[in-house]
């Protein structure tokens, strides 16, 4: 193979549609007769519905049916959990359309199809229900409690209680012994709690659905991250055989895990498609996409970290509250355990115990988003190091330094049992050092300090890994998830010489189309520009477990090369006979077949026309080069990196200001630098806005407050400034490629980075904790009360809500230690 | 709903139709004409998907009427490459620069970007970030985007082909 495409900065190809208007997403798409839903959507976090009128709606004109949870509460199942955590794992039933029982503000009650989309909206508001309110739970330390139940038919809003324990499992120790040493003998413990904020993943193009059942196969075209479970969840969702179901993903804008879902609109527009036999759109709204499109994270995160005086870890007790929201979607119990292995990170930490407690709220359901468990596992270690680091006056890399696993010690097994296979945690680090210029900024800091400037300056430093690449599917199978992690590719050559590359990974802006080409064009020595990469049909790509957890490259590109191969394989034996030589004198370089030594030859092109014809194949031969395989890895692949953030914050009013933010990333080797640094840049884009701008925020009726961009603040290009990126190559070596995986890095390191940065910069005045995001009327907030000495439990709610405001009293850490008493020095 | 007519360009051909007066120009685009390369993505006026250039300005066609834009001149993303397929300054910036990666903002930002650059163009990436606040993005994380718009930009000024509305703003 000669290796010309692979590292190169191709632009895209998926570019030339997209920046002329030729897209195809979902919402574009118009069928002869198509009718359009509207959805009516319970305005109550939790009621009982007592009547629903649907008379005057169907009265209305355009409209041509409305129907509500009664009608088809005999077709519609039960939304799909694909993920149930533990053997007794309680998941209420979760119909399409509500019948009697609504848990969330946002939940659809009734549907209204009409000609015409103004027509299904108007009446929508014609269709009259009356609820019963029943009081609502909607923080998670209250849901604990039981008190007041998501559903009541449950009894409990505990869903599961899943719990990791090293000493257990034999990879490591007792972490109750560790943290009694800790207490014991003059070593340190810190005690803290992290709330992870309810966030919105906030994909561009709104969901949108458009179903036709004329014909044999009813082809579903929507906007979603994974077709073939799609695929897979209809048919076995609503009875349908999955032969007689195609699902179409075409262009869709941005997921970010929040299309890695089975959702109510999808499957209602199936049911009324094939109860009409009309073609039918529905394309939510924002305001509906931000109130029932599922939300991410939504953690309280109670921490206990022990360590000796000279900062050696030796020990981490993580107990999880973990918000499931409403109901279960396809993986939402499961996000928490993804986030499991990762709280050791890339630290040698001897004992470990993890504990989780998914927990009912009447809220949205929550499920996978940007990272899914991992950010809030690398949050919480990354927090609690700075300060330990704070606590033994230890410089945070020092800290880190001294627990980190060296580069020699790879592979290396964690705590948790995970095999890490490779990794260079100094020389990312170095590098980033570099590129920051720390020293000198430590000293800037200092000399802020000194002077008493209002603008005070902080550090953020988070080091991470997380692990990609998912997932083996015997481990999959171990944590009693429902499906593999395997992903199938097919290469198909073309009488021309061109190449059909499909792909069961299908993009939502990733570039796949530009990666797999680049791959496939080195591997089979066809020009970049000769292979077409086919994608998100599953009439196309008949097999696949679609595109979510950093997997691409890792698991379907590995498909791609494993199919191109047998394709060279295959082409070999013709090759051979065309040559009229011995197969073992062929080798294979640049697209052609030559006998060693020879000038003889002949290119993988005349093969496939040869293969075509078919006129003089060798005897038991088929005529097809065609090959498909599927790839299960062995192992994850865990990407790291090293991010720095500058973080000027104004103790005069509270803002705070991202002066610098750098990061080198270690994920492999890479097939387009372009592309990864676009991921890189959207990554930490997400993770910062964790940090200082977005939260779900409800009202205490359960009213999403955040329910549009006029509130839910996804930032804009003027919030954020450029990011200097670098990175190592360290190869992976649970692959051929050598790739790691790199869609979520961004994401899971920068949100630490940017709050210890804002901590660093105020943990002299007092200030150890402060909730994200970190606005300037919390940050100031905690100033103040800082100056009263109390600390960080005076930061104010940034929006008139009872909720946040219990938790921004809540928020308080403290340091217990053998010696001092209270972390506000 | 009674219908009134309306007479307008969009992208060099001119239209007469009868719209609902609650008819958005985004709707009217999108659903009468067919021109679905002009997207919607909020419906608060903050996201920006939909922005199209009136007479050569940069508005967005969420926040408008059809009947508004009766006698006026629309270019969409549909209409801003030459004749023959020449991309414009900034939609050949956009791609050289990787600034988009779903390509859903991807239309207004260039809409929006031709105008900043008509506007500014040699502008600092402070102006460029500011001039952009109304168009989000939620893949990028807008570094490659403000590269583009100074790249396009500087294209544009120095009046290389495929720019069709180089006299309209």
């Amino acid at each position: 193979m000669t290796v010309t495409e692979i590292g190169s900065p191709r632009r895209r190809k998926e570019d030339q549609r997209l920046i002329t208007g030729r897209s195809r997403y979902t919402d574009n798409m118009v069928l002869p007769g198509m009718l359009h839903l509207a959805m009516v959507r319970s305005p109550f976090a939790h009621a009982r519905i007592t009547n629903l009128d649907t008379s005057a709606a169907v009265a209305a004109p355009g409209v041509v049916s409305v129907l509500s949870g009664a009608d088809i509460a005999d077709l519609c199942g039960t939304l799909p959990n694909a993920w149930p955590i533990t053997p007794d794992q309680k998941s209420p039933h979760h119909p399409s359309i509500a019948v009697d029982h609504v848990a969330f503000a946002g939940e659809i009650v009734a549907v209204v199809v009409a000609r015409s989309k103004t027509a299904a909206q108007d009446a929508a508001d014609l269709v009259d229900v009356d609820y019963d309110e029943l009081p609502v739970v909607l923080d998670l330390e209250e849901a604990e409690k039981d008190e007041v139940l998501a559903h009541p038919d449950l009894g409990t809003n505990k869903s599961a209680f899943w719990v990791f324990d090293s000493g257990e499992a034999g990879t490591g120790g007792n972490v109750e012994e560790a943290i009694s040493a800790a207490s014991a003998d003059d070593q340190i413990l810190i005690e803290r709690t992290y709330y992870q904020q309810r966030l919105i993943p906030a994909f561009m193009e709104p969901r949108s659905t458009v179903v036709d059942p004329t014909g044999e196969q009813t082809t579903m075209w929507s906007a979603t991250q994974v077709p073939h479970i799609l695929r897979l969840m209809l048919a076995l969702t609503l009875g349908i055989p999955e032969s007689k179901v195609r699902v179409i993903a075409p262009d869709v804008g941005g997921g970010f895990g929040g299309k890695l879902q089975v959702t109510p609109e999808e499957v209602i527009t199936m049911i009324v498609a094939r109860r009409t036999g009309k073609p039918c759109k529905y394309t939510e709204t924002r305001s509906e996409s931000l109130m029932a499109a599922h939300h991410g994270r939504g953690q309280v995160q109670r921490l206990s970290l022990s360590a000796t005086r000279d900062g050696q870890v030796t020990g981490l007790k993580v107990q999880l509250l973990a918000d499931m929201g409403a109901y279960l979607g396809l993986v939402t119990s499961g996000v928490p355990i993804l986030g499991a292995f990762m709280f050791p990170a890339i630290y040698k930490i001897p004992a470990y115990r993890f504990e989780c407690t998914n927990l009912f709220t009447n809220k949205a359901w929550t499920d996978a988003y940007r990272g899914a468990g991992r950010p809030e596992a690398t949050f919480a270690i990354e927090r609690l190091m700075d300060d330990l680091a704070a606590e033994l006056d230890m410089d945070p890399i020092e800290l880190r330094r001294k627990n980190w696993i060296a580069h020699e010690e790879f592979p290396f097994t964690t705590v948790c049992g995970l095999e890490y296979d490779s990794g260079n945690y100094e020389a990312a680090t170095a590098r980033a050092l570099e590129l920051f210029g720390y020293d000198e900024l430590r000293a800037e800091q200092k000399r802020r300090r000194d002077e008493g400037n209002p603008v005070q300056l902080g550090i953020g430093v988070s080091t991470f890994t997380e692990m990609c690449g998912l997932a083996p599917s015997r481990v999959l199978g171990s944590l009693d998830y429902g499906a593999g992690g395997w992903e199938y590719a097919q290469v198909r050559m073309l009488p021309t010489g061109h190449v059909e590359v499909v792909t069961g990974a299908s993009a939502h802006g990733q570039g796949h189309e530009t990666a797999w080409s680049q791959i496939v064009a080195d591997r089979l020595g066809v020009p970049f520009e000769n292979v077409e990469v086919l994608h998100g049909d599953t009439a196309i790509a008949q097999k696949g477990l679609d595109t979510y957890g950093s997997r691409s490259l890792a698991v379907g590109g590995m498909a791609v090369v494993a199919a191109a191969d047998k394709v060279i394989a295959k082409a070999k034996v013709i090759a051979a006979h065309m040559l009229e030589a011995a197969e073992d004198d062929l080798e294979f370089a640049e697209g052609k077949f030559t006998v060693r030594g020879t000038d003889q030859g002949v290119a993988l092109g005349d093969i496939s026309l040869a293969t075509f014809a078919a006129h003089n194949l060798p005897d038991g031969i088929e005529p097809s080069l065609d090959s498909d395989a599927t790839f299960d890895p062995d192992n994850f692949s865990f990407p790291h990196g090293t991010h720095l953030a500058a973080m000027e914050v104004d103790t005069d009013t509270g803002q705070v200001t991202l002066r610098k933010y750098v990061c080198v990333d270690d994920i492999g080797n890479v097939v387009n630098p372009l592309i990864v640094e676009g991921q890189v840049h959207g990554g930490l884009a997400q993770g910062i806005a964790q940090a200082l701008f977005e939260e779900a925020v409800h009202d205490d009726s359960g009213t999403l407050v955040t329910g549009s961009f006029v509130d839910y603040l996804v930032p804009s290009a003027a919030d954020l400034p450029s990011f200097i990126t670098d990175r190592t190559e360290t190869a992976s070596t649970t692959n051929v490629l050598g790739v790691k995986g790199v869609g979520e890095a961004g994401t899971i390191a920068s949100t630490p980075a940017i709050v210890n940065g804002v901590i660093d910069a105020v943990r002299h005045l007092g200030v150890d904790d402060i909730l994200m995001p970190c606005s300037p009327s919390r940050v100031w907030a905690a100033l103040q009360g800082a100056d009263k000495g109390r600390g960080a439990e005076a930061a104010a709610p940034t929006v008139n809500s009872p909720e946040v405001a219990d938790r921004d009293v809540a928020s308080t850490g403290a340091v217990q230690t053998g010696t001092d008493e209270g972390a506000a020095q | 709903m009674a219908k009134k007519p309306i007479s307008l360009t969009v992208d060099g051909v001119s239209y007469t139709d009868d719209v609902e007066p609650r008819t958005l120009l985004v709707q009217y685009l999108r659903e009468q004409l067919g021109k679905t390369g002009t997207l919607v993505g909020c419906d608060t006026t903050n996201c920006g998907a939909c922005t199209v250039h009136l007479d050569g300005r940069s508005i967005k066609s969420c926040t408008m009427f059809a009947v508004q834009a009766d006698g006026h001149d629309v270019t969409t993303i549909e209409g801003v490459a030459a004749a023959d397929g020449t991309l414009h300054p900034m939609q050949q910036a956009f791609h050289e620069c990787h600034a988009l990666q779903c390509g859903f903002c991807t239309p207004g930002m260039i809409m929006q970007a031709i105008d900043v650059a008509t506007e500014h163009p040699d502008a600092d990436e402070a102006t460029v970030r500011e001039n952009l606040e109304g168009n989000l993005c939620r893949c990028t994380g807008y570094q490659n985007i403000v590269k583009a718009v100074q790249a396009g930009a500087r294209e544009m000024a120095g009046g290389t082909s495929g720019d069709t509305e180089a006299g309209a703003a």
